[in-house]
């Protein structure tokens, strides 16, 4: 009776989750622009939106700037974290609280304070400080990711390394990165999804004919439902199933060949 | 992993490449427009057949255009917005003297469209297109025996009632109905309006700019605050709504296209603007954007269909009452934090 | 070895201090300048931003974004906690799956998932077509406060689920087993045992959630209609539209410290300070 019931509490629930996402995509298929009836099936709003301009623009800008930001937040926040893992005392403290501070602060807050130094130094708002505000967000989660490993390092390792010899550069190059690369992993996808993802900072900070997939998503949906979008967010879904299909694959054959592994020692 | 940070670096650094190559080999021109008013091929056509590269951005009423152009950092080349902008920005010197010989197609706009006063001597504006305010309603839902701006605030269509989130033209309708002039200085006559606006807020459905056609196209609403383009763009969809402009008369408003002093290319910038306001052109926006043209020679060859529609060609007799935004100057605050306390009441 | 590492942190500290540090700062100072203070020269402290935005209006906005953000996480959690401990009750090959369809829909953009329910809530959307299919009157779902809540529901609740999760998981069995052995009836193992021990969870849950839901814009505007802001709105309309950056900064402030408050707060609760809080 009660896994009864836990299972309908779970499929009403995936209901909710999943039914808005499913009407979305079935409407891209709609003839008929508008939403109440279904006309017929059609391809012509796939069709529309390869033509569109602002999308493509915004499509080239999304993948560069994630592309861009989530590499250079990921080398800044390793030699970083590396960098916060030896200092000591308040200064690690202040360090931490300050690199805290776009995690817990509101986008918005962010997002406005960007906005007020770039206009402040006479900074050309477009590509370089939609940029640069996806770096500062998404560093700090990077950090976050990797201070833990470094915590768990033994320090033992490192210090037998330089007395067998190694350069501090060599042992952080072979002993320290290979120990914390799960963490640099995560961060790094961390940084990705966000900058991806982001709106409201992007919003702020853009500029120029410079814009992100979610100001045009948001520019469309103010105007009302466009069935350009459902194809559009249809084409998003699917990709991120495959992605999500593909690393769930592969973590499951990663955790299999450890588990093999560990089982033949 | 040394080899992954190399490679990172490496695809980085094409990156960054590739990003700077198409802005910097070819000229760019900034342009900024409100959002849906132009057929978006002809950017690309004229970035073809200049080979240089326009960088478009868009934005939804006049006063964000406004912040957008006069934000330290801006460099925008032409800019299309509303004429009482167009009258601010000119007295506060952010806009260039054009070169009217780059832009012959001047001589095809029509004379009523010219020497208006927010620029008298046609120094640096090129009017793009022109239009009016009104009310878009669904015939079957509503009851236009008396066309006046008081429809918008009947008890009967409580909650299907779409307004702008726009200042200037949500305190145009109220003005107007209160029997004042939309330009108004006079900060009781603005307080007035003010509790007008409150008193309708709670029978409002929602406050969306751009979004109404698309509603009363659908037959959510029954009747809307709009731009005359939105409309015709709505009443070609669907045949059960009609335009009406209230009879207290309503506002005329000329979008036009200038020049910021932020500039770097006015040449290319004005080549920009001929273009656009070329006769081809002008009849390809029209049958994207459906305002009505102020190019002589475009008009002429509308279709039949379209000049019946007395949202597009609007009759004589409405434009005698209408009235034209003029720029307020420093009491545009008193306008905006109105507007704000507005949207910011409560209701419920 | 560790003396020279250290350095490494120097160029970071510069980058926080340029484009975190500074900006802040460039914030208050907004907010404690008028407006007419042009350039270093004239500038000129005041008071009145603040003082403007404790007139009663705008102080109920504060009140009223809190209100809602406030239902929407109850609602997240009330929805969220059972979901989250079926998921780590689960047979364990199922867990994975079931805690990934739960998460699923966060990797969609939030512009899209709040954009869908557009199509839904309409007057002549899914549920109003459904309505009248079954002969019953319309309803008025889309532009009102119930449809903001739903919206931040529909958003959010994947924080809510997946920090309890987490908590919920690493649960040790054997303490419930000893608890049933000891005659503990179910009810009173879930309240003794259980509910306090996910606790880290349901704040983490609670911060992830009330956080992005105070601060929001896009909801309100899209499912709201406009009719209600929230304290989102007026931010983005006085830096968006008015380009009151000094009454806009304000607010911020005044934002950042009921955000930072009300952190501090739920910390003090917090006591496995490795939760699910950096969960991201």
């Amino acid at each position: 009776m009660k896994k009864y019931l836990s299972r309908i509490y779970m499929l009403i629930m995936y209901i909710f989750l999943y039914a808005p996402i499913i009407v979305l995509a079935i409407y891209s298929f709609n003839e008929s622009k508008s939403r109440g009836n279904w006309t017929g099936f059609s391809l012509k709003w796939y069709i529309e939106l390869f033509q569109d301009r602002d999308i493509k623009t915004a499509l080239y800008y999304t993948v560069s700037i994630a592309i861009i930001s989530s590499i250079i937040s990921t080398i800044l926040g390793t030699i970083a974290s590396l960098g916060i893992n030896s200092l000591k005392g308040n200064m690690k403290s202040l360090v931490l609280n300050i690199n805290y501070l776009p995690v817990v602060n509101p986008d918005i807050v962010t997002g406005i304070s960007l906005m007020i130094l770039y206009i402040s130094f006479n900074m050309d708002l477009g590509f370089n400080t939609m940029l640069i505000s996806h770096i500062v967000f998404s560093t700090p989660y990077v950090i976050l990711s990797i201070l833990p490993k470094l915590k768990q390092l033994d320090k033992n390792m490192t210090e037998a390394a330089l007395d067998l010899g190694a350069t501090p550069m060599y042992a952080i190059r072979k002993v320290i990165i290979p120990e914390i690369k799960p963490g640099i992993i995560t961060g790094f996808l961390t940084a990705f999804t966000l900058s991806i993802d982001d709106f409201i900072i992007s919003y702020f900070t853009k500029g120029e004919g410079v814009t992100n997939l979610s100001i045009v998503i948001y520019s469309m949906a103010r105007r009302g439902v466009r069935p350009t979008i459902n194809a559009l967010s249809t084409i998003m879904l699917t990709v991120v199933l495959i992605l999500m299909l593909i690393i769930n694959k592969r973590s499951n054959l990663e955790s299999k060949t450890k588990n093999q592994r560990e089982a033949r020692y | 992993m040394r080899k992954k940070i190399f490679l990172g670096l490496i695809l980085s650094i094409i990156i960054l490449s590739l990003t700077s190559c198409s802005t910097e080999e070819k000229e760019t021109l900034n342009v900024l427009n409100y959002d849906i008013y132009i057929d978006k091929t002809l950017i690309s056509e004229f970035e073809k057949e200049n080979n240089v590269t326009i960088k478009y951005d868009t934005y939804s009423t006049p006063e964000e255009m406004y912040i957008k152009a006069k934000a330290g950092a801006s460099n925008y080349d032409v800019i299309i917005t509303g004429e009482y902008m167009i009258e601010r920005m000119i007295n506060e010197g952010m806009v260039n003297k054009l070169n009217f010989d780059n832009i012959p197609n001047f001589q095809y706009v029509g004379e009523q469209f010219k020497n208006q006063p927010y620029d008298p001597n046609n120094e640096y504006a090129v009017p793009y297109f022109w239009g009016t305010l009104g009310i878009l309603y669904n015939k079957n839902a509503v009851d236009t025996s008396q066309k006046s701006w008081s429809l918008l605030w009947n008890e009967k269509h409580n909650q299907r009632i779409i307004m702008m989130d726009s200042q200037r033209d949500s305190f145009a309708a109220a003005l107007k109905l209160l029997g004042y002039s939309m330009n108004t200085v006079n900060e009781k006559e603005l307080d007035e309006a003010k509790a007008l606006l409150l008193k309708q807020k709670p029978l409002v459905m929602a406050y969306i700019t751009d979004g109404a056609p698309d509603i009363m196209i659908n037959e959510e609403a029954d009747m809307a605050l709009v731009w005359s383009g939105e409309a015709v763009s709505a009443m070609s969809e669907n045949e059960n709504l009609d335009f009406i402009i209230p009879e207290e008369g309503s506002n005329i408003w000329i979008d036009a296209a200038i020049i910021p002093t932020t500039t770097k290319n006015q040449e290319l910038a004005e080549k920009f603007i001929n273009f656009l306001t070329s006769k081809e052109a002008t009849l390809r926006n029209i049958d994207e954007v459906w305002y009505s043209t102020v190019h002589t020679e475009a008009l002429k060859e509308v279709n039949e269909e379209l000049l019946e529609n007395h949202a597009f060609n609007i009759p004589n007799e409405d434009i005698e009452k209408m009235e034209m935004f003029r720029d307020p100057k420093e009491f545009i605050d008193l306008y905006s934090k109105r507007w704000t306390e507005i949207m910011a009441d409560k209701i419920d | 070895m560790k003396d020279k590492t250290k350095y490494f942190s120097y160029p970071y500290i510069v980058w926080i201090v340029t484009f975190i540090l500074f900006p802040s700062f460039l914030v208050l100072l907004y907010s404690i300048t008028s407006k007419d203070s042009n350039g270093v020269t004239t500038i000129h402290f005041t008071l009145e931003n603040y003082e403007l935005f404790f007139k009663k209006m705008y102080v109920n906005i504060l009140f009223d974004s809190i209100w809602l953000a406030a239902i929407s996480t109850v609602i997240c959690l009330l929805l969220g906690y059972p979901a989250a401990y079926i998921i780590s009750n689960a047979h364990i090959s199922k867990r994975n799956t079931l805690l990934f369809l739960c998460i699923l829909p966060m990797w969609m953009n939030m512009l899209l998932r709040t954009y869908a329910w557009m199509t839904i809530l309409g007057n002549n959307g899914l549920i109003n077509n459904f309505l009248g299919f079954l002969g019953l009157p319309k309803l008025n779902l889309l532009y009102t406060k119930g449809a903001t809540v739903m919206g931040m529901v529909y958003n959010f609740i994947p924080f809510m689920i997946l920090p309890i999760y987490t908590a919920l998981s690493k649960l040790d069995n054997k303490l419930i087993e000893a608890a049933a052995d000891l005659g503990a009836d179910k009810k009173t193992v879930f309240k003794k045992i259980i509910f306090p021990l996910s606790m880290p969870g349901v704040i983490s849950g609670i911060i992830m959630v009330f956080m992005p839901a105070v601060s929001t814009f896009i909801i309100p505007q899209l499912l709201g209609g406009n009719k209600n802001m929230m304290i989102g709105n007026l931010i983005e309309k006085l830096f968006i539209l008015n380009g009151d950056w000094n009454f806009g900064s304000a607010i911020s402030i005044v934002m950042m410290l009921i955000i930072l408050i009300s952190m501090s707060i739920m910390n003090k609760f917090d006591v496995d300070k490795e939760g699910g809080a950096r969960l991201l």
